[in-house]
C-alpha cells in the first residue's frame, strides 16, 4: 500500500494558439485560451494511479486556483483519484512559485500520510518548474525531477530513471519521496464512464453557494451536508483552515514582480519574395554566394 | 572569502571534470553585470575534483572563485549540492546568483531560492541591470530578468526588489562566452563539506551518457523540416539539401514530436537556440515557440506552402510553394554554380 498525493493545475492552452485568439496588433488574447488539465499534471496522476493498481493506497490530488480549477478536480475523479482538495482563497491571487509551494507545502501536511507526492515538471503558462522541488524543500523531502519512469518499488524505497542532460540516470529513493514527471513517463487513462457518471455532479463549496442565490429554497449547510452524503463533495482548503500566515501568500508572499509585459507582435519584417521557378532559385543562390552565405 | 554583499555568483554546472557552455556563457554575462554594478563576479563550482575548472573560469573574468570537493560530490545530486548552495548563500548573501537552464540548474535553483526565500526567474533570455522605481520606491543596480511566458506569446521583465539574492535561471545558447582580455589574479577559496545522512536518501545506481554527434549550435548552415513536410519520406529532402549544402538537419517541435526527427535536433524554445549563417526553414509555420530559437540567424530562408505563414514575417528570403517542389530546385541550382 502506497498512498500519494498528487499535485495538479489547470492552464490556459498555451500551445494551441488559433486564430480566434489572435488579436488585431497580432497578440495573444489570453482571456480567450481555453482552460485545460496540465498535461505532465495528468501524467502524475496517471503514475500515480498505476502504483494504486498494482500495490494498493490512495490517491489524493489537489490543487490551488481560483474556483474554477474544480473543473481540473473532477477530472481526476473521473480519472480514478480518490479524494480531491480545492486550495483557493482571494489572498492566494498574484502568487509566485515561492507563495505557490508555501500553500501548496501547508496544505499537503494537513492532508498528510502519504509516501508520494507527485507533480508534473512544469506547467504550460509559465514554464517554470520550479513549484515541485520548491515544495520538497519546503516538505524537507528529497525530489527527484524529469522523471520517466518507475522502474521498480520495493518497500520503502523507489527506483526511478530520470532524464539528466545528455542523457538518462537510474536513481534509487527512500520514501517519502516527491517525483516531478514528464510526458514520457505514461499515458493518461482516458475517463472511466462509471465515473463519469458518479461524479460528474460533484461541487465545490463556492459551487455550491452559486446554486443557492436566486433560490431561497436551498439552504448551504443542507446542500452540503446532502453532498457529502453522497459522496459529492469537493473539499475546499482557504488560508484559515490551514491557518496560513498571509505574508507568505499571494502577492504579499511573492518575491518575484512583474515589471514589465510585452506581447509579441508578428510584424512584417523586409522579406524578398523570391519566384517559386528555376530562375528565381537560381538568383536567390547567387546572391547568397556573393554575401558569402553559402560555403 | 570576502564579505561583500555586492557579488554576482555563477554556479558552474560541471560533468566528467568539464564545465558546462552554459556555466561560462553565464561567466562572460555575469562579467558585464559585475561592471555596471561595481559588484565582484565569482563562481561557484562543486564536484570531486574541480581545481582545474577553476583556474579556467579566470579566463572568463571572474575575481574570485568557490569549490567544494568531495568524493561524494562526483555527480550531480540534488541533496548535498543544494545544502552546499543553500549554506553558502545564507553565509554571504550574494546580490545575484545565476543558474544554467538545464536539467539540473532547474532542479536545484528552485531548492535554494526556497530555502532562502529568493526570488527565482525560470528560463531567463536576457539579463539586464537598471535602477528601476517599483511601487514609488525607488531600486538602484535591480536585475532586469527577461524571459518568454505564456508559451512565448509574452516577453515578461521580472524583477526582485525585495530580496538580498536575485536568482535566475538562463538558457542555453542565448548568451556569448569570451575570454576577458586582462584576467583577474588566480583566487580560489576551497569550503569544506562534511557528507550528512541525508545526502544519501538518493543514490545514483547508473547513469547513461549519449555522447551526442549532433552540434546544432556551431553549425553555419541549418536546414530545419516542419510538420509541413507530412512525413518521413518527404523529409529525407531536408536532409538531402542539408548534405548538399554542407548543413546540419533540425527540426520544429511538431517534427520531432511527429517521429521526423530525433529531439536531439530540436529547434525552439523547448528545444535548442541557434544562431547560424543561414536558417532553411522548410515547411514550417513559425509558431513563436520555434521563432524563440532561430531568429537571430544571420539569413533565413522560408519555403512554405501558406503564404500566410508566420515565419515568412521573419524570413529574409521567402519561397511560396511546396518543399517536394522547391527543395530539388533549390539543389540543382546549387550543384550548377558549383560546376
Amino acid at each position: 500500500m502506497y498512498n500519494s498525493i498528487v499535485l495538479v493545475k489547470q492552464v490556459p492552452d498555451t500551445a494551441n494558439i488559433s486564430g480566434t485568439v489572435m488579436k488585431d496588433d497580432g497578440t495573444v488574447n489570453r482571456s480567450k485560451l481555453p482552460a485545460i488539465f496540465n498535461h505532465e499534471d495528468k501524467v502524475a496522476l496517471e503514475l500515480a494511479l498505476q502504483l494504486k493498481d498494482k500495490f494498493g493506497g490512495k490517491v489524493t490530488a489537489i490543487t490551488m486556483g481560483p474556483p474554477r480549477a474544480t473543473d481540473v478536480l473532477r477530472e481526476c475523479l473521473f480519472m480514478g483519484a480518490d479524494e480531491v482538495y480545492l486550495v483557493t482563497d482571494r489572498k492566494f491571487a498574484g502568487a509566485d512559485t515561492l507563495a505557490t509551494s508555501f500553500v501548496l507545502s501547508e496544505a499537503i501536511k494537513k492532508i498528510g500520510d502519504f509516501d508520494f507526492i507527485f507533480a508534473g515538471r512544469q506547467a504550460i503558462d509559465g514554464d517554470t518548474a520550479q513549484v515541485g522541488p520548491q515544495t520538497a524543500e519546503k516538505l524537507d523531502l528529497p525530489q527527484i525531477s524529469y522523471v520517466e519512469q518507475v522502474i521498480d518499488l520495493k518497500e520503502k524505497s523507489v527506483t526511478i530513471k530520470k532524464k539528466i542532460d545528455g542523457g538518462h540516470e537510474i536513481l534509487k529513493a527512500k520514501l517519502p519521496v516527491l517525483l516531478t514527471v514528464i510526458k514520457e513517463a505514461a499515458n493518461p487513462r482516458p475517463f472511466s464512464a462509471k465515473k463519469v457518471m458518479a461524479f460528474k455532479g460533484a461541487k465545490s463549496l463556492t459551487e455550491l453557494e452559486a446554486m443557492t442565490e436566486g433560490n431561497s429554497l436551498l439552504y448551504i449547510d443542507k446542500l452540503v451536508h446532502e453532498f457529502q452524503s453522497r459522496n459529492l463533495f469537493i473539499k475546499t482548503l482557504t488560508s484559515d483552515d490551514l491557518k496560513l500566515d498571509l505574508e507568505k501568500c499571494g502577492i504579499k508572499g511573492s518575491p518575484t514582480k512583474v515589471y514589465k509585459i510585452e506581447s509579441v507582435i508578428l510584424a512584417g519584417g523586409n522579406q524578398t519574395k523570391i519566384e517559386n521557378s528555376k530562375k528565381g532559385i537560381s538568383q536567390l543562390v547567387d546572391k547568397l554566394m556573393e554575401d558569402r552565405i553559402f560555403g | 572569502m570576502t564579505e561583500n554583499l555586492n557579488q554576482i555568483w555563477v554556479f558552474i554546472e560541471q560533468s566528467n571534470n568539464k564545465p558546462s557552455d552554459v556555466s561560462l556563457e553565464l561567466l562572460s554575462k555575469g562579467r558585464k553585470l559585475a561592471d555596471k554594478t561595481k559588484g565582484s563576479l565569482v563562481a561557484i563550482i562543486i564536484g570531486e575534483n574541480v581545481k582545474a575548472i577553476a583556474v579556467e573560469s579566470f579566463k572568463y573574468g571572474v575575481n574570485e572563485t568557490v569549490i567544494v570537493q568531495h568524493p561524494s560530490l562526483k555527480f550531480y545530486r540534488t541533496i548535498p549540492y543544494s545544502r552546499i548552495l543553500i549554506d553558502l548563500v545564507k553565509k554571504f548573501e550574494p546580490r545575484i546568483f545565476l543558474f544554467g537552464a538545464t536539467i539540473i540548474g532547474r532542479d536545484i535553483a528552485p531548492r535554494v531560492a526556497s530555502a532562502t526565500k529568493s526570488g527565482l526567474t525560470a528560463d531567463c533570455t536576457d539579463l539586464q541591470i537598471a535602477d528601476v522605481t517599483y511601487l514609488n520606491r525607488k531600486h538602484d543596480n535591480l536585475l532586469l530578468q527577461i524571459r518568454p511566458a505564456f508559451g512565448g506569446n509574452i516577453i515578461a521583465t521580472i524583477i526582485t526588489p525585495e530580496t538580498q539574492t536575485q536568482m535566475a535561471t538562463v538558457r542555453e545558447g542565448v548568451m556569448e562566452k569570451h575570454f576577458v582580455e586582462k584576467p583577474f589574479p588566480e583566487k580560489i577559496t576551497e569550503v569544506n563539506f562534511t557528507p550528512q545522512e541525508i545526502d544519501e536518501a538518493v543514490e545514483i545506481i547508473e547513469q547513461f551518457l549519449e555522447e551526442s554527434k549532433v552540434n546544432l549550435k556551431a553549425a553555419p548552415i541549418i536546414v530545419a523540416g516542419g510538420y509541413g513536410l507530412s512525413n518521413k519520406e518527404n523529409f529525407k529532402l531536408i536532409y538531402e539539401l542539408a548534405r548538399t549544402l554542407g548543413g546540419e538537419v533540425a527540426g520544429s517541435r511538431a517534427a520531432v514530436d511527429a517521429g521526423f526527427v530525433p529531439s536531439e535536433r530540436q529547434v525552439g524554445q523547448t528545444g535548442i537556440t541557434v544562431r547560424p549563417k543561414l536558417y532553411i526553414a522548410v515547411g514550417i509555420s513559425g509558431a513563436i515557440q520555434h521563432r524563440a530559437g532561430m531568429q537571430d540567424a544571420n539569413k533565413i530562408i522560408a519555403i512554405n506552402t501558406d503564404p500566410d505563414a508566420p515565419i515568412f514575417q521573419v524570413a529574409h528570403y521567402g519561397i511560396v510553394g511546396d518543399a517536394t517542389d522547391v527543395i530539388p530546385k533549390l539543389i540543382d541550382a546549387y550543384k550548377n554554380k558549383l560546376k
